[in-house]
């Protein structure tokens, strides 16, 4: 054997180890810990063991109304210190603080708090109507893309936490352009739940009732300034109904739930229900302290999201900062609840964008349909070549599994995932692959047909197919890449397969091949190539 | 074994004629059916809605379907039959919902309640707004676009503009038609499908090009001879890989989509048809144009000299 082909034979060995040696673990669980570490078993798409791709858009705008929201208490309670007299506070057009005052004094002195409380808020307008001053008061835009920021990258950052409660094994979140965030969850069997955990914005206030309020005009719309109208769900223990009932409470949050240091379920021992059990931190032990010894026998409701889940009556100052949220649950939804308590509230509320859930039955149909169609496609190609071009068209088959083989290979060192797209895209190979070695065995059979010698007519084969080659492949694999980059999900895992199945190609049809047919033929000299 | 002996020499470019009003023609059907339509079909990647794919235990029908969920707000609706199962159904919706409880879970509460929570396999949910359809329909004409700038670049510094503008040429062609057929069949345009259609641009390309090759390889060989001669010498020279290779693809194509399942089996039929109208592109439409370009130039010439 020649020097050349001792190199080039054992180049292909090497990379057939390679190959092996990354396959391994995806083929069998059953080796050594250094060995699994090193190479991870071929990552299927969420498509293909079935799981949740889940978008979600934070409500951006909804952190800036409530960032607003918060120098609007801050105002309240610094124009108090101060004495200064003011008609209201409100919010106006979401990014924007609006002062009423009576007078040009006090006018001048919002001013001049203002200024020196929140520097970086800009007066806009100052406009005088049915003999009030209005003060406006404007977030910067700089403050205002910042909140939004923040807004996103604190919700990512508690949907993980939540996600890693719930348990998932290899979630990936991800933020998006902009306000999105990508979540994917391999395997979730109850997509629902999910959902419901990740989403839920889980705000958390304690609200005092508006006792004196009238329920018939609430409910009409006429609303005192300073409430709000909100319903309280009933769940009827024994007939499972659930009921609404109106409920008027006080604009200004009495508590938040940022103050929690723990929830976990408890059961209730007199209707064997599950609860939860909430412990503020030494703030907000202090201030529940301080707001149950001034509220005695009065209601204080406990409101998630919007709506109360109940409003009992203080009866006395309740020290040591423990309270607890009951509300007909079942356990499924205690356990829940207790999940985005601990993980913390969602800055702004989120909605979904796009969601794609495959259950696993359907992925395990899919791969076994698409290994059926790989095998059923390859064997297909295979007698075409044997019938069309006889023994050199076997090293062409070989040359194909040995794709395949690589292909796989490449899959799981690369790290890339292997979706239902990609399947196809690996079917696809199998088709175009054989193109280089068909373009090669054509060109051999021209030289053949000149009457030159079948060694000459191999080596000047390959060589005039190789440009040709070259030109078609790199092309294709263009075309390829810009699918990549172009990338959402399922295009993405055909562009991966795509570009690996060509370059993987290249490689078995030109040098592969050519190793094949020179181990065979360097020893002998022959007067005929079948091919 | 031949199919294609080797002195073949098949006259396909005095055909050019007859291929430019067959090309025209098919392309003219496409964008009649498109323009009757309303434009293309968007699956729900593109146009957004709700797509719910359930196996029932029992047997119903689509009727008995839409009945049960006629009470829910979900704009226009269609169920229909889909994958291998005898009672499997797709269901799909025109609106989507941002809500987390989403449209699929009133879909599948509605089925459950119908038939029984447990003779309903919700298989696969997928959900896109109208705002990430929008943006996803944007992204795929920019890759297709840029896809087709990439190529007119390469092509021009591989060999010269006048092929890189019969390839692009060709290239839409194919999309053109592919595109046609699918509205003429009323199937829906999906991210797969776009995936297919850059597949159909690479293998059309790779068709192309290997026809080129032979064409820049033959201008040395005989240079005696005229342009038309030998883009047909090279057409005839490359015919016999040209259907092994279209063939063998087309056989694995035909796998997917007969095996493939419900999921791939578009993706599957969008690479047949087009396999088939790339292959025939690459000797009747690419090529020739090469040879309009020529006679153009020439016509030029004459009349300048005159």
């Amino acid at each position: 054997m020649s020097k050349s082909m001792k190199i080039r034979g054992g180049l292909v060995l090497i990379c057939l180890v390679l190959a092996l040696f990354s396959l391994a673990p995806t083929l069998t669980s059953n080796l050594p810990a250094w060995w699994t570490d090193t190479v991870d078993p071929i990552h299927r798409g969420l498509d293909l063991q079935g799981g949740m791709h889940l978008v979600l858009a934070v409500d951006v705008d909804k952190a800036v109304e409530s960032r607003v929201d918060t120098l609007i208490d801050q105002t309240e309670a610094l124009l108090r210190e101060k004495d200064t007299v003011y008609k209201r506070i409100e919010r106006r057009q979401g990014d924007r603080l609006v002062v009423i005052v009576y007078d040009d004094q006090a006018g001048t002195e919002v001013d001049a708090l203002m200024v020196e409380s929140f520097p970086s808020l800009e007066q806009e307008t100052f406009t005088v109507e049915g003999g009030f001053i209005e003060k406006h008061f404007r977030l910067s835009d700089t403050e205002i893309e910042n909140t939004r920021d923040y807004a996103v990258r604190q919700a990512l950052e508690t949907m993980r936490n939540r996600v890693d409660q719930f348990g998932v094994s290899e979630p990936t979140l991800q933020r998006q352009s902009g306000n999105r965030i990508l979540i994917q969850l391999p395997g979730v069997d109850d997509p629902d739940r999910a959902i419901n955990l990740l989403g839920k914005t889980a705000r958390l206030e304690f609200k005092m009732v508006a006792e004196e309020a009238n329920l018939q005009d609430a409910v009409a719309g006429r609303l005192e300034p300073g409430t709000r109208l909100l319903y309280e769900k009933n769940v009827n223990r024994s007939t499972g109904a659930v009921t609404e009932t109106p409920i008027v409470v006080y604009d200004k949050t009495a508590l938040t739930g940022d103050l929690l240091a723990d929830a976990n379920v408890r059961i209730d021992t007199r209707f064997n229900e599950p609860y939860v059990a909430i412990d503020f931190n030494s703030v907000g032990a202090k201030r529940f302290d301080q707001i149950t010894a001034a509220n005695v026998g009065k209601r204080m409701a406990i409101v998630l999201d919007d709506t109360v889940y109940s409003a009992p009556v203080i009866r006395e100052r309740i020290a040591g900062g423990s309270a607890q949220i009951s509300g007909a649950f079942t356990s499924q939804e205690a356990t829940d609840l207790a999940i985005v308590l601990r993980a913390g509230s969602l800055p702004a509320p989120v909605s979904i964008m796009e969601n794609r859930t495959v259950g696993p039955s359907l992925g395990q149909d899919s791969i076994d349909k698409g290994i059926k169609s790989i095998i059923v496609g390859g064997i297909l190609v295979i007698a075409a070549m044997v019938i069309y071009y006889q023994l050199s068209g076997l090293v062409a088959v070989i040359a194909l599994v040995l794709n395949l083989f690589f292909i796989s290979a490449l899959l799981a060192l690369l790290g890339a995932t292997l979706t239902l797209p990609g399947l196809a895209g690996i079917v696809l190979t199998v088709g175009m692959a054989v193109d280089a070695n068909v373009l090669i065995f054509e060109r051999i059979r021209e030289e053949l047909r000149l009457g030159k010698a079948p060694k000459i007519a191999l080596d000047v084969g390959y060589s005039k197919a190789f440009l040709t080659i070259i030109d078609a492949n790199l092309t294709t694999l263009l075309a390829a890449l810009v699918l990549f980059q172009f990338g959402t999900g399922p295009v993405k895992g055909f562009a991966v397969t795509l570009s690996i199945g060509i370059v993987a190609s290249l490689f078995t049809a030109i040098f592969v091949s050519r190793v094949i047919f020179n181990f065979f033929l360097e020893s002998r000299t022959i007067k005929r190539l079948s091919i | 074994m031949q199919i294609i002996k080797p002195d073949t020499n098949i006259d396909f470019v005095s055909k050019r004629k007859l291929a430019v009003i067959v090309s025209a023609l098919l392309i003219l059907i496409g964008i009649a059916s498109l323009v009757v339509k309303g434009g293309p079909n968007y699956g729900i990647d593109f146009a957004g809605g709700t797509l719910v794919q359930v196996l029932f235990v029992e047997e119903t029908d689509a009727g008995t379907i839409k009945d049960v969920l006629s009470g829910l707000d979900l704009g226009s609706m269609s169920v229909q039959r889909f994958g291998d199962n005898a009672n499997e159904f797709l269901i799909r919706v025109e609106n989507s919902s941002g809500e987390l409880k989403g449209l699929s879970a009133e879909i599948g509460a509605a089925l459950s309640a119908k038939y029984g929570a447990d003779q309903v396999d919700i298989r696969r949910v997928e959900m896109v707004g109208p705002q990430v359809g929008k943006d996803l329909r944007s992204k795929g004409i920019k890759a297709i676009f840029y896809a087709m700038l990439g190529l007119l670049v390469y092509i021009s510094w591989r060999f010269e503009f006048r092929f890189a503008v019969g390839a692009i040429i060709a290239l839409v062609h194919d999309v053109t038609i592919t595109l046609g057929v699918f509205s003429l069949f009323g199937k829906e345009i999906d991210l797969p499908i776009i995936a297919a259609f850059l597949a159909i641009i690479g293998y059309s390309l790779n068709d192309t090009i290997i026809v080129y090759d032979r064409i820049r390889e033959n201008l040395a060989k005989y240079n005696k001879e005229s342009f038309a001669f030998i883009v047909n010498r090279s057409i005839n020279d490359t015919l016999s890989r040209t259907l092994l290779t279209s063939g063998t693809t087309l056989l694995v194509v035909l796998a997917l989509f007969v095996l493939g399942g419900g999921v791939i089996h578009n993706f599957a039929f969008a690479m047949l048809v087009g396999v088939l109208i790339g292959t025939y592109s690459s000797i009747f439409v690419a090529s020739p144009i090469l040879i309009f370009w020529e006679q153009r130039k020439a016509g030029k010439l004459a009349a300048q000299s005159q």
